[in-house]
């Protein structure tokens, strides 16, 4: 057994390093530190989705012959840490970890031949449509409809939840095109252009004072049957197959880690009056830096089964669970070590573009706000209780 | 980046796994809890068979030279069945121990009997006013025309009324008083001079408390030269708490797999108690704990080579981590066994205590936390 990483992936780790000081711009840099939501705004994400297509990073797990890399499992792994560890831009996750291998798994040549290309360029930037008023956790309750007309498919309803539905120009969706006896039958998953007309966008603010998801109301919406991926009623399996991408991407520890050294760095600092120092503080710092060691270490046992080419089984479905937990843990931290400061309100965003001095100091100002948002984090992609259930299921047997 | 098991790291997991479910069984367990002894000199003579004695001792001493790993993979079985055998106490501290600290004639005259099973040891390093403070040794060593002189107390000496010879440390002191230097020195345990009342330990085994009343020693019963001991204390401590780590992995292990089982088979209101959503997620929060501690465990082991605030910092890491996972499903485990969780007629209880002790031994998770920041201030700021 070896901890340490072997000369090759040494060098493809300088690789990458070097490729990100080339690349990262001070300003997407700065633009990152200061989004407090989940994913970065396409004018930030995207034009490092493009730099990375430029060197051929633009989609890191798919196969080589739609574009992707190649990378090994450790490769993977250490080009997401390092990312995370300079802090790059969130890219068009639904587009290039969501949609994309359902596409690669799934689709038709057609589909592939035009969609691909656009999702590596960042020239399509996509949303998710999955959830809706009534069907949560309960996804395969979902109503909104799709009904057979000539060559189209006639959707109405409406989904709610949808991360960046008002920057998307594609939506992948799953629709209901008959009733089977199980609820989970009679749904397919299909490929919408956003112009379509019928498409209204309301947006949804959330607690931390961030436009980033809304809900969507499809009035006789007219899709090309050729914008079905697979076969009609089959898209439950397809969609599922999807969570799991999102669920098992498995790295997040290095995420995770620099969001607490900047907690850490707060609380050392003269402008928290030294938090650290109180003995309650480093401590819980010390707590869930631990906790961040334990998941990077599932982390790389998982990577190691994926490398010798075994199944790393049911304990990647941890990996989830225990990541938005300790997100929880480092922004809860934040919230105390920053202490009186906590109270102050910035409402205007982006935070990266205010046209006025802030309350607070740059290095706090996204403190409260990840605190509100990380909320989210055990709730969407299957809340922690649904992960629980699964966990009891797949690894427990009942 | 490997973590995979090598061939021979999973042929060792195989025997030490079969070793422990054909030989440890409840019968066996209830006989040795109580034997005065606390454990069996049959077994200790099949582990020296096997080469488990010598398993971590270098080559030139009749070892088979293996590391942390190897130690974990034993350890982690020994927990699934709760081996009793002195095993910490001779082979992961006191041949660590000597290894690391003695001469090359102390190290040929006693590593040999470890690895073949005709000595066993101890280590006496903890005392009461110290409570987990490794550093602070109020037994004093003072120098005499024929060797050294002896006085103190020692507490929780795990396995001390087993041991042929115990590993004591001292505050060496010479002509001008407290050198501020700890020393090890080697003491028969039949020295007349020494007092041991040994005690039954929570959850299997025995310990004992010493007393020495000026205990006279010769010269070279102070293993190697005489330089600071507290770094080679602080070295084989950190490796002991990563094998106990994974010793409570397997004893959480069998506590996880045993209430599964159980909530599977008992019945209320009509249907089994894994039914119940409650139970479900309880049980896979214990399961995502045993797998965090076989983390943290795994982690400790690989880094017990390290340099030493790196080593220190996982070894604690690990024993915080682990301790709070240990009392989180050994007490969920007595919880979903309900009245019966209780009793002494399951061995829940039996694995219950075993990671109470373990939680207690070299400090609790706070302790283990407190030193974890402190070790880290320390590295920010230097």
């Amino acid at each position: 057994m070896d901890l340490s990483f072997n000369a090759e992936e040494r060098a493809f780790q300088s690789e990458v390093r070097s490729f990100i000081a080339k690349n990262l711009t001070e300003e997407m840099k700065r633009a990152t530190a200061l989004t407090p939501s989940v994913f970065s705004d396409p004018d930030i994400g995207m034009a490092w989705q493009r730099a990375l297509h430029s060197r051929g990073w633009g989609a890191p797990g798919w196969p080589v012959e739609y574009g992707g890399p190649d990378w090994t499992p450790a490769q993977r792994w250490i080009f997401e840490s390092e990312c995370a560890r300079a802090g790059v831009p969130n890219v068009n996750v639904m587009g290039v970890k969501m949609v994309g291998p359902v596409i690669i798994g799934f689709g038709s040549p057609e589909q592939k031949n035009f969609y691909l290309p656009r999702i590596l360029s960042g020239e399509d930037y996509w949303c998710q449509g999955y959830s809706e008023p009534g069907s949560g956790s309960d996804l395969s309750s979902l109503k909104t409809r799709a009904v057979r007309d000539g060559d189209d498919y006639i959707i109405n309803g409406t989904k709610i939840w949808t991360t960046h539905a008002h920057h998307a120009n594609r939506m992948f969706a799953l629709v209901r095109t008959s009733d089977g006896p199980r609820q989970q039958d009679g749904i397919s998953f299909i490929l919408i252009d956003m112009k379509t007309p019928g498409i209204t966008t309301r947006p949804i603010l959330t607690i931390g004072g961030d436009h980033e998801v809304n809900q969507v109301f499809f009035d006789d919406v007219r899709v090309p049957v050729a914008n079905r991926v697979g076969d009609e009623g089959k898209g439950w399996t397809y969609g599922k197959y999807l969570l799991e991408f999102e669920r098992g991407s498995g790295i997040a520890s290095a995420k995770l880690r620099e969001g607490l050294r900047a907690i850490a760095e707060l609380a050392e600092s003269d402008l928290t009056g030294r938090a650290i120092d109180s003995p309650d503080i480093a401590t819980r710092i010390s707590e869930v830096e631990v906790d961040i060691d334990a998941l990077e270490m599932t982390e790389l046992r998982v990577l190691s089964a994926l490398q010798a080419g075994q199944n790393p089984g049911a304990v990647s479905s941890i990996l989830k669970l225990r990541n938005s937990e300790i997100r929880q843990a480092v922004t809860r931290l934040g919230v105390d070590v920053i202490g009186h400061d906590a109270l102050a309100v910035e409402p205007m965003r982006p935070l990266y573009k205010l046209n006025h001095e802030p309350a607070l100091p740059e290095d706090m100002l996204t403190v409260v706000p990840e605190y509100l948002n990380g909320r989210a984090y055990t709730i969407f992609g299957g809340t922690s209780e649904i992960q629980r259930d699964i966990i009891a299921k797949m690894m427990l047997g009942i | 980046m490997d973590l995979n098991l090598s061939d021979e790291q999973r042929l060792l997991r195989e025997s030490a796994e079969r070793f422990v479910a054909e030989s440890y069984d409840a019968d066996h367990r209830r006989k040795t809890a109580n034997d005065p002894l606390g454990f069996s000199p049959a077994v200790w003579k099949q582990f020296a068979e096997l080469g488990w004695l010598a398993l971590p001792i270098a080559e030139e001493f009749d070892g088979l030279g293996g590391g942390s790993i190897e130690i974990g993979i034993l350890m982690e079985a020994f927990g699934r069945g709760m081996v009793s055998e002195p095993y910490v106490a001779t082979v992961v501290l006191g041949a660590a121990l000597i290894e690391r600290c003695g001469s090359t004639a102390q190290k040929q005259a006693s590593l040999p009997k470890i690895a073949d099973g005709s000595m066993k040891l101890a280590f006496a390093h903890s005392e009461r006013a110290a409570r987990f403070d490794l550093a602070e040794v109020a037994t004093s060593a003072t120098k005499t025309a024929q060797g050294w002189r002896l006085s103190g107390s020692k507490i929780a000496v795990l396995d001390g009324h087993a041991a042929d010879e115990i590993i004591v440390s001292a505050h060496l002191h010479d002509h001008q008083g407290p050198s501020g230097r700890i020393g090890l020195f080697l003491v028969s345990a039949t020295a007349s001079e020494l007092s041991i009342s040994d005690y039954p330990r929570l959850g299997g085994g025995r310990a004992c408390n010493i007393e020495l009343s000026d205990v006279q020693l010769p010269a070279d019963a102070l293993l190697g030269d005489g330089k600071d001991a507290l770094p080679a204390i602080e070295w084989a401590v950190d490796r002991a708490m990563a094998a106990l780590g994974a010793e409570a992995v397997g004893i959480m292990q069998t506590l996880l797999d045993t209430t599964l089982e159980y909530t599977k088979i008992r019945r209320q209101f009509g249907r089994p108690l894994s039914a119940n959503q409650v139970i479900r997620h309880r049980l896979a929060d214990m399961a995502i704990q045993v797998d965090e501690a076989r983390s943290m465990a795994l982690r400790a082991a690989l880094k017990a080579d390290s340099a030493p605030v790196e080593r220190a910092r996982a070894a604690s890491a690990a024993k915080a981590k682990i301790g709070r996972c240990a009392r989180f499903v050994g007490e969920q485990s007595i919880q979903l066994h309900g009245g019966m969780g209780v009793t002494e007629e399951l061995e829940v209880g039996a694995y219950f205590k075993r990671l109470v002790a373990f939680d207690t031994l070299f400090g609790g998770s706070a302790h283990h936390y407190a030193r974890h920041a402190q070790l880290g201030r320390t590295t920010v700021s230097a």
